[in-house]
């Protein structure tokens, strides 16, 4: 009897992914509610540029590699082209809230069809860890060498409270995958983004907070903790949007 | 069919909706708005889309997304939208995917002007983005080249698996003339087997991406793509030859300026100087072969462009600079009179043989 097996929607090709980066799970996730909705051969995936760029040797499906931050802007011209396809990105936080802001709040004002998975780590990681949009204040990173000074740097992104106010937006939801539960949990977050777009109700974007033991300098369990004591703190966890919710209260 | 009187700028919408186009995405910017007006009133009706996205970086990226699924896709700007557009293109071509893209030039650099130009011909040429790559740049000189062209556009791309440019210029977008939209012969092409439009558990994932890591890899995948740009340059050079036969001094053009200066080759004749224009329809590849050919038998070229001096060292380097070749040309959005060229070829001509 088979008790635990690789999804069908990913690839045999090996991860790339640090020992202790979150990458691998939310990956998995995704691939296992591919499978199990039964959408592989209909759905076209984007990657970013960043740590994830290789993201397209990982899933099954159809793939597209866009420029850094114009994933959105990629999956509209694809899904554009074919409306009945599922359609989804996979972004970091310096892709989709830095370069690519635009793309992601026009994405939703224009409530395209599309799943965004965005995956919030808090530093660039494949260029070695300088400061991203969603770094918290006083984070230490290689260009915050003396610590997010929010006065000179700026302040951080929330993406899911912003994106929750844009009207186009379907469902909009923080999740982590720092314990079972939380893993549990967010896979359910996916399957409702992905049915939602298939119900074509509008952008559905799931925001991962993740860890980037490397470039935080920190043990994989180390950087378990620190995700759980600071970046829930700043970036609390749940469902900011959901129009069926609404619908159904009315 | 009977001949339609249009805009240049209509034209090649038309002209694109019915090669096939089913997808436009711009963003407004003069001398080129009539463009995607004619695609948002039209699409709707004849089941295509036209969209206007949030900005030119945007615009391109949506036309990769969907010629990526296999679609066909145009976007059009001006000037500075193309700068905007560069990164988009250089994917577009890092990723082997054919595409429209319509340089509707206006003067520059920065802002510029809102006048026509053709400042953009190093760029669209030369550079149209980072890295080793070409487009096919084709340069229409009315509005019916700008329908024709326009469809060949499409079918060069997808034959070759590279964007293609339509550089045209604000006098060709705005001014009006009588089309033709006749039946074309359109190229047999192949199947894109390549699309990402979901491999519905028939084959194995597609995969469109420009990023290779092992730089042997890079080497080998660019050289590739330009054994396919020799093949562009073998086989599809357009160009057209106005009184060159017996010309002493042989105007080198192409699009508003080519028009101009056939009104000065015939002045010019008039006043008793053998002039003659070449005139290049398409800039990539350039029709370096033949005017090499010519300049074993003139006495001069002049380039007349409305820049500073740009196309004019493609045809000193064509030509290895047997005879003098000489730039006239007007900028910023001023366009040369029939009578300046004119002087330009009577002021050489009584040079060389005084």
């Amino acid at each position: 009897m088979v008790v635990f097996k690789k999804p069908h929607a990913l690839t045999d090709v090996p991860f790339h992914y640090c020992p202790g980066c979150t990458h691998g799970i939310v990956h998995r996730l995704v691939a296992e509610v591919i499978d199990e909705l039964g959408i592989e051969g209909e759905t076209v995936g984007i990657a970013p540029v960043g740590c994830s760029v290789f993201a397209y040797n990982y899933f099954n499906c159809d793939m597209i590699e866009a420029p850094h931050g114009r994933a959105p802007a990629v999956a509209t011209g694809v899904k554009r082209a074919n409306p009945d396809k599922t359609v989804f990105t996979y972004q970091g936080d310096g892709d989709l809230a830095a370069i690519g802001t635009a793309e992601t709040v026009h994405v939703g004002t224009r409530g395209e069809n599309i799943t965004i998975i965005f995956i919030n780590n808090a530093i660039y990681g494949m260029t070695g860890g300088q400061v991203a949009p969603t770094s918290l204040p006083g984070q230490v990173t290689q260009t915050t060498p003396y610590g997010r000074d929010v006065k000179y740097s700026g302040n951080p992104i929330r993406v899911c409270e912003m994106m929750s106010t844009v009207t186009g937006t379907a469902y909009v939801e923080r999740v982590a995958v720092d314990c079972v539960k939380n893993v549990r949990h967010a896979k359910e977050a996916i399957r409702k983004a992905f049915t939602m777009q298939q119900e074509k109700k509008g952008l559905s974007l799931v925001e991962f907070l993740s860890t980037c033991p490397t470039n935080w300098g920190l043990t994989p369990v180390k950087a378990l903790d620190w995700l759980r004591e600071n970046l829930m703190a700043y970036y609390p966890l749940g469902v900011y949007k959901d129009v069926t919710a609404e619908e159904e209260a009315k | 069919m009977s001949k339609m009187l249009m805009k240049g700028n209509e034209a090649i919408a038309e002209a694109a909706i019915r090669a096939g186009c089913k997808l436009f995405f711009g963003y407004p910017i003069t001398p080129q708005t009539e463009l995607s007006e004619y695609m948002a009133k039209q699409m709707p009706k004849r089941g295509g889309l036209c969209l206007q996205a949030e900005s030119e970086i945007a615009a391109i990226n949506m036309v990769l997304g969907a010629t990526a699924s296999g679609a066909r896709a145009i976007t059009s700007s001006s000037s500075p939208g193309i700068s905007l557009k560069s990164e988009g293109i250089s994917y577009i071509a890092g990723s082997d995917l054919p595409c429209v893209i319509v340089n509707v030039q206006r003067g520059g650099p920065g802002l510029g002007g809102i006048q026509p130009a053709q400042s953009d011909y190093n760029q669209a040429t030369k550079a149209p983005g980072h890295g080793d790559l070409h487009l096919i740049v084709l340069a229409p000189a009315s509005v019916q080249e700008m329908a024709s062209l326009t469809g060949l556009a499409f079918d060069l791309a997808d034959q070759y698996r590279m964007p293609a440019m339509i550089l045209a210029d604000g006098a060709l977008g705005q001014m009006m003339e009588p089309v033709d939209f006749e039946e074309r012969t359109a190229r047999e092409l192949p199947e894109k087997t390549w699309a990402c439009c979901g491999h519905g558990n028939k084959r194995e994932h597609n995969i469109i991406n420009s990023l290779y890591i092992q730089p042997n890899v890079l080497e080998d995948i660019v050289k590739e793509r330009f054994k396919r740009y020799e093949e562009v340059e073998k086989n599809e050079v357009m160009y057209e030859e106005y009184m060159c036969d017996d010309a002493d001094t042989v105007i080198v053009a192409y699009g508003i300026t080519a028009r101009i200066a056939k009104s000065a080759v015939k002045e010019a004749r008039a006043r008793g100087v053998k002039a003659g224009l070449f005139r290049c329809i398409t800039l990539y590849p350039f029709p370096a072969k033949e005017l090499e050919r010519l300049s074993h038998k003139v006495k001069r070229f002049i380039s007349v462009e409305m820049n500073m001096g740009q196309m004019v060292n493609d045809v000193k380097v064509a030509t290895d600079c047997r005879v003098p070749v000489t730039h006239y040309g007007r900028t910023g959005g001023v366009i040369p009179t029939v009578k300046e060229i004119t002087e330009e070829i009577l002021r050489l001509s009584a040079k060389k043989e005084g």
